[in-house]
């Protein structure tokens, strides 16, 4: 059995069902990210796991022990929310302090946990602060150090990076993966930002209406999407329709060219309508060795994004973008330029419906 | 700039006459209880007033109503008031509507219903001992009081993420006396000082309750006291306006003092 086991979780509100059948089994140690747009259930999930929310039905096992029927206070689990929700009243020393202080630990071990706390996130010098005084980045530090403090079995995150700026963000979301790898513990993460859930997890769930869509590594959630709505979700992508002409081999066409994916198409017949999808990175402005796919369109716009250019190129009834890297010595395209987009059929991702 | 200087000429028209609505009786008052002693000022009638041991008597008892009252209002309406945001923030108007009601209703209709429900005929005979007629009396101030201390408790609470500071406290260990005493309480510490200095300034000069229930408070000592002289009554005010002046000053000293409020001067 995993450490934390979620099995055919349903939660109804007022006769609408926001989570649906939802199952997971998360390892020790894991860092687990729940990921999807708002109102997706990826919330109501962690607070049910939390306590916060009763399920409608379904089990929640941590460490083998059946925890629905358990309040917030008895399931040993340390949370961090986006809204810090530090104690005002309390010095940084005396948040930290206050889960052990409930437990009832004695003095000496709840000073040297604080110290050691206030080192894990390196704020040794402002124990004595209030959190007023301190940075949003700071605040969300302690409240992950008085979280972990209590030693607890299971660290659920509930977007705790949102409030915070650009900059800030990314380097407390290395922060918070190093203190996670460092401490092993089993971490649920809630984000609606690609790029944080990408970045920081072992594994993704990505939510949409009340249920999984897909559970994966970060590089199976990119690269084999397999749905539509996990495939437009998570990064950018071009969702273009084919028709099947040989499923067995893998032949369909694409705005009339003939294309071999190169797999069999499953269960679809000859004559079906297919939904593929391709990432911008995976196609290319010309000819290219290697891409024997090439369509024929004109450039719509152009974006300049630094490093990389995007362009969006109409293909007969059908919109591509892509991803080209900026060469300085080459002007990009302009819009209303013929161009050909040639990519590798065998990079199409077969999306489900 | 006329029409500019014009505007600023009738502001201080009307904050003169303003003030010398509110000040002049009360100058008035302050003067004529100076006039005692025949031909000079002197604080004779406030002498003869804080010597009385009548009047230590009502204002101690008064003093320790009004404590009462206090402890007995933060824990009614703490608890209530914290468990509605938290719990049934539909039912906040109708809470709100109640705390409301000891305004609309006047305390005559509240102590007349009392002695009926509790004389010594009654189920609980409570008038029957002084002891039992303080306990209504601590009551009665209670619901008096209702409406400024469930307000003042309420705004405290309002600047408060009470679902987030909860959960977060529940998430470490607390159960939920803990998360009051602990979280709750010293973050509404200063709307609950506010609210207990108005309460003190009802209690210290309530006269319904205290003649109706036939207490020795210093409202009554006041009515008692301004029936039969003519110098002391009107010491006896300028002390009672002070008493609620004080009460008044040592709110505003407090909000002030409070650390972990500077996070509203900051921001």
């Amino acid at each position: 059995m995993a450490f934390l086991e979620i099995s055919n979780l349903q939660k109804d509100y007022a006769g609408n069902r926001v989570v649906e059948n939802f199952n997971l089994a998360v390892e020790q140690g894991e860092f687990v990210s729940f990921l999807g747009p708002s109102g997706c259930g990826k919330t109501t999930v962690l607070r049910m796991v939390a306590g916060f929310e009763t399920p409608s039905s379904g089990m929640i096992c941590i460490d083998g022990k059946d925890v629905v029927d358990l309040k917030p206070n008895q399931r040993n689990i340390g949370m961090v929310f986006q809204a810090y929700a530090l104690f005002p009243n309390m010095t940084v020393a005396q948040n930290l302090a206050f889960g052990l202080k409930v437990a009832g630990k004695p003095k000496a071990e709840i000073d040297a946990t604080v110290k050691e706390m206030l080192a894990l996130i390196k704020l040794e010098e402002l124990g004595q602060r209030y959190p007023f005084q301190l940075s949003g980045g700071q605040q969300q530090r302690v409240a992950l150090a008085r979280a972990l403090a209590v030693k607890p079995k299971l660290l659920l995150l509930d977007e705790p990076l949102s409030a915070l700026d650009a900059k800030i963000r990314v380097s407390l979301r290395e922060e918070i993966r190093a203190i996670q790898r460092k401490l092993q513990i089993t971490t649920i993460f809630v984000t609606h930002d690609q790029e944080e859930a990408l970045s920081m997890s072992d594994r993704i769930v990505v939510m949409h209406k009340g249920k999984a869509d897909q559970l994966g590594t970060p590089f199976e959630i990119y690269n084999q999407p397999k749905t539509r709505f996990v495939a437009s979700f998570v990064g950018t992508i071009n969702v273009l329709e084919g028709q099947v002409l040989d499923a067995q081999t893998g032949r369909f066409s694409l705005n009339g060219a003939e294309l071999n994916l190169g797999r069999s198409l499953g269960n679809f017949k000859a004559g079906d309508s297919i939904a593929l999808a391709l990432r911008p990175e995976a196609a290319s402005l010309g000819s290219t060795l290697g891409k024997s796919a090439q369509l024929t369109g004109m450039v719509q716009d152009v974006n300049f994004l630094g490093s990389v250019i995007r362009v969006r190129v109409k293909i007969g009834e059908s919109s591509l973008s892509l991803d080209a890297f900026n060469q300085p010595s080459v002007a990009p395209p302009k819009a209303g330029d013929t161009v050909i987009v040639s990519f590798a059929p065998e990079e199409l991702l077969l999306l489900a419906n | 700039m006329s029409m500019f200087r014009s505007s600023r000429f009738w502001s201080w028209i009307v904050l003169s006459l303003g003030i010398l609505y509110f000040a002049l009786p009360l100058i008035g008052t302050f003067e004529f209880s100076l006039r005692m002693k025949r031909g000079e000022y002197s604080f004779e009638a406030y002498r003869v007033i804080l010597s009385d041991p009548r009047f230590q008597a009502t204002f101690m008892y008064s003093v320790l109503m009004a404590l009462l009252t206090i402890v007995m209002g933060v824990l009614l309406v703490v608890p209530t008031a914290y468990w509605v945001r938290l719990k049934l923030p539909r039912w906040r108007p109708v809470i709100e509507f109640i705390t409301l009601l000891p305004l609309i209703i006047p305390a005559i209709v509240i102590v007349f219903g009392y002695i009926r429900m509790y004389n010594t005929s009654s189920i609980v005979p409570l008038t029957g001992t002084a002891f039992g007629t303080d306990i209504l009396m601590v009551a009665g101030y209670t619901v008096l009081a209702l409406p400024y201390m469930y307000r003042a408790v309420d705004t405290g609470l309002r600047t408060l993420d009470i679902t987030t500071l909860t959960e977060a406290a529940e998430s470490l260990g607390a159960g939920k006396i803990t998360i009051l005493a602990k979280i709750i309480l010293p973050n509404v510490l200063v709307a609950i000082l506010s609210g207990a200095f108005l309460t003190f300034a009802i209690v210290i000069g309530e006269f319904v309750f205290a003649a109706l229930l036939n207490r020795p408070a210093f409202g009554p000592f006041m009515q008692l006291i301004g029936a039969n002289r003519a110098y002391e009554p009107a010491a006896l005010a300028v002390i009672a306006f002070s008493i609620t002046w004080l009460c008044m000053g040592l709110m505003q000293l407090v909000t002030r003092l409070q650390k972990h409020t500077q996070v509203k001067q900051f921001r």
